[in-house]
Formats: structure tokens, sequence, C-alpha cells
């Protein structure tokens, strides 16, 4: 093969030519008229490491040492491997990887612990429905008073500062599994993502409504947090995810979508719908993955049951949610110290609870769980919702 | 053990790697960084190395501390890249000087004054070549014989800026400055290129240990096919260790001879 190059110098990319050409075969003969060719042309062929000979006018190039020999596919583009070695390091699924790549300990690295069909789906969706919260919620004018009591506005007060801590669990327990995931899982690792960015947002629009009317925030029980605490110690995926995707972030679409239709206000209700969307996706990304996991591996159910058993017998000293939020809800429902509007409050929040218990065994059904250990697992779940 | 001279933060990775090769292959290695080549070289007569990972300078001092003690020093093994560098002097393309002879009486702008590729050797060719003039020399990292490319940069800056009349460097930092934006390639012309030379080589003294033996026949048996020790030879900056040859630093000898060690 022999390659011509012209007045191109080395200094001005005639390297490309040259790989371009040894690609292809292993000697490859070169004529050039660059000025500094004869200077350029040994140095990098040095350090490449190719042979070089010159005859006459020409140069003989040997190919040297091949830098990809041994070098694996980190898998297809297309789909995940059942388990991605660490080898294969950040490299995107389907590269080239050289030989002797060290990646970073990355353990999530099983397909049947951490994939669901339909990350991809979801997270097209998530990416599409991202919300600016400056413009999405039609935010009232700075001094505007409220249109309910001061006591009604406090409650409202009460349950964003109760949102916001739970927002904080649910963003920081999938960040921390996402730091131990192999990027062989690349849909889920986007999904993760986004929904730390989902609750992100929502602990700013939360916090943004309290302080409308508002310099101070609310109350933080030691109870709710032993609760969430819970969440934080659990080094399972599918256990986290279990008991935060779909026990509590299920239970709080109930409680996002009661705001949306009791809030006092209308930026109350409508942060609760827009936070209800994004919740919905991330209960729906746990189920899907946990159906998943538990058809590849039936004993998978008895460690989810075993841990609602344990958190709950960790909490069974705590009074989980606390009279405040409970009494906020009620107030925040009714609007107003009329007895008949607090008797309508009450009556809500009594049904949020049902609706809550229903939505868990309705999904604990859809894991496996007989209607009866369902509703008993439900039953045992943490007082404080998430 | 072996010494070895730290002219950059990267030499600690490279000879702790080296070093967990070596002992797992069986062979107990250590190594001592020194900040100079001409400590490494007095510890090394005092026997306090086994080998020293010379300079091409600090070869010539050790052979010739050898010889003045009836002592004889060997080159044991050298990189692929540490065979037939050259060095080229530059000057501006659009300066007055046109070819080597122009450059009689100016400013030779060279590398620090141990640098044997961009100080002693093109010094050298230039005196062959019966041009001698003021030598302004870009002194970083005395006592790292120039492996540290700071003085070369220097002296190309200098030439840029005018205030000296041309430039002494490595060939293949001539590819490297271009690459990241020092010049380009139009603006500087070669006007020399010395006779190729030798670079960096492993010296051992002839009362070293046996264990030499099995240090170079490991060295020699790295393969950069092998992924655990291709990263190691990339950092170090060879595709394959050589055996060592000392017909290279005939022109060094003569500069040395001429201009005296530095």
């Amino acid at each position: 093969m022999t390659l011509e190059l012209g007045d191109l110098g080395l200094d001005e990319g005639a390297h490309l030519l040259i790989k371009h050409a040894l690609a292809g075969a292993r000697v490859v003969t070169l004529r050039g008229s660059a000025a500094t060719l004869a200077i350029d042309l040994p140095a990098w062929c040095r350090a490449q490491g190719h042979q070089l000979e010159r005859r006459g006018g020409e140069y003989a190039i040997t190919r040297g040492p091949d830098r990809w020999a041994g070098a694996e596919r980190a898998g297809t583009v297309d789909a995940p491997v059942a388990h991605a070695p660490a080898r294969w390091g950040l490299a995107a699924r389907g590269a080239l990887v050289e030989a002797g790549t060290r990646g970073p300990d990355l353990p999530l690295a099983d397909r049947a612990t951490v994939w669901a069909d339909e990350a991809a789906r979801l997270y097209a969706q998530a990416a599409a429905a991202q919300w600016d919260p400056a413009t999405a919620i039609a935010w009232p004018p700075a001094g505007a008073p409220p249109g309910h009591p001061p006591e009604v506005e406090d409650a409202v007060v009460q349950v964003m500062t109760y949102l916001i801590e739970n927002e904080t669990a649910a963003l920081l327990v999938p960040a921390r599994f996402l730091g131990k995931l192999h990027p062989q899982f690349r849909e889920v690792m986007q999904l993760l993502a986004i929904q730390t960015a989902d609750e992100a947002r929502h602990i700013e629009v939360f916090t943004r409504r309290a302080r409308l009317h508002r310099d101070a925030l609310g109350l933080s029980t030691a109870g709710g947090q032993a609760s969430l605490a819970t969440l934080f110690d659990e080094p399972d995926f599918a256990i986290a995810s279990f008991l935060l995707s779909v026990l509590g972030e299920g239970s709080f679409l109930a409680l996002l979508w009661f705001l949306h239709a009791h809030g006092p206000d209308p930026v109350t209700r409508e942060i609760a719908r827009l936070a209800a969307q994004d919740e919905a996706r991330h209960v729906a990304f746990g189920l899907a993955h946990l159906q998943r996991h538990v058809a590849e591996e039936p004993a998978l159910r008895e460690r989810l049951a075993a841990a609602i058993e344990r958190r709950h017998a960790a909490l069974q000293h705590t009074a989980g949610l606390n009279a405040e939020v409970f009494d906020a809800l009620i107030l925040l429902a009714a609007g107003s110290w009329a007895p008949a509007a607090l008797r309508a409050g009450h009556a809500a929040v009594i049904a949020l609870g049902r609706e809550m218990d229903d939505g868990r065994r309705a999904r604990l059904t859809r894991l496996g769980f007989t209607a009866e250990a369902a509703a008993a697992l439900s039953a045992l779940h943490t007082r404080n919702f998430m | 053990m072996l010494g070895a001279v730290a002219y950059d933060a990267k030499v600690v990775p490279i000879w702790e790697g080296f070093r967990a090769h070596f002992v797992a292959s069986g062979l107990p290695f250590d190594f001592v960084l020194y900040s100079n080549y001409e400590r490494q070289v007095e510890a090394q007569l005092r026997g306090e190395l086994d080998v020293a990972w010379n300079s091409p300078l600090a070869w010539l001092q050790t052979v010739r501390a050898a010889r003045a003690s009836h002592r004889r020093a060997e080159a044991i093994a050298m990189r692929d890249t540490d065979r037939d560098l050259t060095s080229v002097v530059l000057v501006r393309a659009q300066g007055p000087i046109s070819d080597v002879a122009g450059l009689a009486g100016k400013r030779i702008g060279v590398g620090a004054a141990d640098s044997p590729q961009a100080t002693l050797i093109p010094l050298e060719a230039l005196a062959e070549a019966g041009v001698t003039g003021t030598v302004v020399r870009h002194d970083l990292l005395l006592g790292k014989h120039g492996d540290h490319v700071g003085g070369e940069r220097e002296a190309v800056k200098a030439l840029l800026a005018g205030s000296v009349d041309c430039a002494c460097i490595i060939d293949g930092n001539h590819l490297a400055f271009v690459r990241e934006g020092l010049f380009a390639a139009a603006e500087l012309r070669v006007v020399l290129t010395t006779a190729p030379y030798d670079h960096c080589n492993f010296t051992v003294l002839d009362d070293a240990p046996p264990a030499v033996a099995r240090f170079r026949e490991l060295l020699l048996a790295m393969s950069y096919d092998d992924p655990r020790v291709r990263p190691l030879l990339d950092l170090e900056g060879l595709k394959a260790w050589l055996p060592g040859r000392t017909t290279g630093y005939a022109l060094l000898e003569r500069a040395v001879d001429r201009f005296g060690m530095p």
C-alpha cells in the first residue's frame, strides 16, 4: 500500500491518513513533501511504536503493537447483559473497551436486580414531562393575602414542611443507589437521575409554597425522621425500592391527590397535581423492576415481606405520623373552623387512609402477594406514609 | 534497588507500578527517587543502588567516574523510544536567518544547561557546522537533565518573542508544541537536524548483584499486548524494552568534551 501525503505535514493532521492506511495494511509506503516530514515522521512513529525505514525518497512504516488487542465489547448497545463486569468501567454500553481497564466499584451490576423493560419508556416520558416551577404554576404576586383563615395557612405550611422532609428522603435514597449502579443499565441510570431531579423540583415548589405567606416552616418530628432513617439504612436495592417507591411513594400518590382535591388555594392544588404525576412514574418503575425481579427470583417476595415486618418492628416505639400533620391535614381539607367543615375534613382524612391502604394492597397483589398477605402487610406500613 | 530521578509527579506511580509487577514476578524490588541525577550517580558509585535509570548525561557521568576508579559501567536496557532521536534548531520562518550559517554570532536559545537534547547535543552539532553564538539558556529544573520539558518550551517562547534568534528542541517536541498550540507549523522553520543519538538507559556497575540479570530479563519480557503492564509502558512512554546499547552517545561525549561537564 502506498500513501501519497503531498505537502500535508504531521503537524497539520497527516497522521490521520497514516493511521487510516495502517488500519488496512501492516506495511505502508509513504511519500510526502512537507518541510518537516523527515523530523516529525520518525518522532511520531517512535511514539506510536511503528517501525520506520527510509528507502530513497520514500518511507516504509511497519505497524507496531496494537493497543486494541484483547479489547472487548461492553455488551451490545441495544440491551444490557445479565451481569456487567467491573472491567467495563464507565464505558458506554456496546463500546469497545481496552483490555486492562479498571472501573470503579459499581456493585449493582445484575440485570435481575435492577432492570425493567419499561425503563427507557419511563425515562422518555419523564424527560418530556419536566415542568418549570417558575412558569408551570401561577404564583400569586408578592404580598397578596391568602384567601383562607391564618390557621388553615399554618396547616398548609405544616404539610409542606412534612412533604419537603419526605421528598428529601425520596431524592437521597435513589441517588445513593445511582452511585452504585453499573452504567450497562443506562436507561435505569437515566431514570433514577431524572427521578432525583423530580424530587429536587418538588422540594423547591413545596418550599416556595410554604414561604408564600410565612417566614418560618413547621415541625419535624423524631418519629417521622426515624421512619425515613429506616429507608436510608436499607442496603438492598430491591428492598429499598420496594419500601420507598412501591409503598412510600405509592402512599404519597394518594396524599398528593388528596391535596390536589382539598388544597385551600390554587397553588397548593396545582403543585400537588404536578408532583403526583411525577411520583406516579417513580412508583411505576419500582413496580416494574420488582415484578421482573420477583418473576426471576420468587424467593424475593419473602424477603420483601420480611422487610416490611422488620421495619414495622423497628418503628413500633415511634409515634409514626405526627399529630400535627394529621391535624393539619384535617384543617387544610376543612378550609375553615366551621364544625361542619371540620367534620368533612376529618372524613376526608380518614378516607385518605383507606385509599392509601387500597393502593398498597393493589400494588402488593401485582407483586404476587395473596390478597390476605397484601392486607396484612399493608397494615404494617409506617404510619408516617413514606 | 533501583534509583530514578523524580522529574515529574508521574514518576511515583510509574515505579510503584513497576515494583508491583516485579514483586508479583518473584523479584524482590524497591526504588529510591532522587531530586537530581548527580545525587543518583554518586549514590550508585557508593554502592547504594544496583540499577540507575539514567539520562544520557548521567550515563556518561557514571562511565567517567567508574573509569576513574577502574570500574566499568554497563547499559543493560533502554526503551524503544530512547533510540535514534534527533534534535532540531528552529528559526522564525519570516525572519532574516535562512540557513544554519546565518546563526553565527547570534543568540542561540537552548533549554536547561544540563539538557542533552535541548542544549549540549544541538550546541555540539552547531559547533561542528562551524557556528557559535551567544548561548541563552532556559534553566528550568537543573539536575533533571532536561527530562522536564519546560526549558525547551521557554526557548521556543523566547524565539517567538524575538529575544533569541533560534531555539533548540528534541524532534518529538516539534510536533508536540504545534499540537499544544505553542506555535503554528508555518511560523518556524528547521535549519539544522542533528545526527541520531540515544537517550536514557538502565545503568549497572560491574559489581551489580546477580538479581540484576533477572530484573533485565523481566523488563525485556514485558509485552505491550499484556493489558496488566500496558498502562505502565504508556506512562513511561515506550512500547518495548530493548537491550542497552552504547553506540548512540558519541555526539553527547563530543559535546561534553568540547563544553565540559555542565
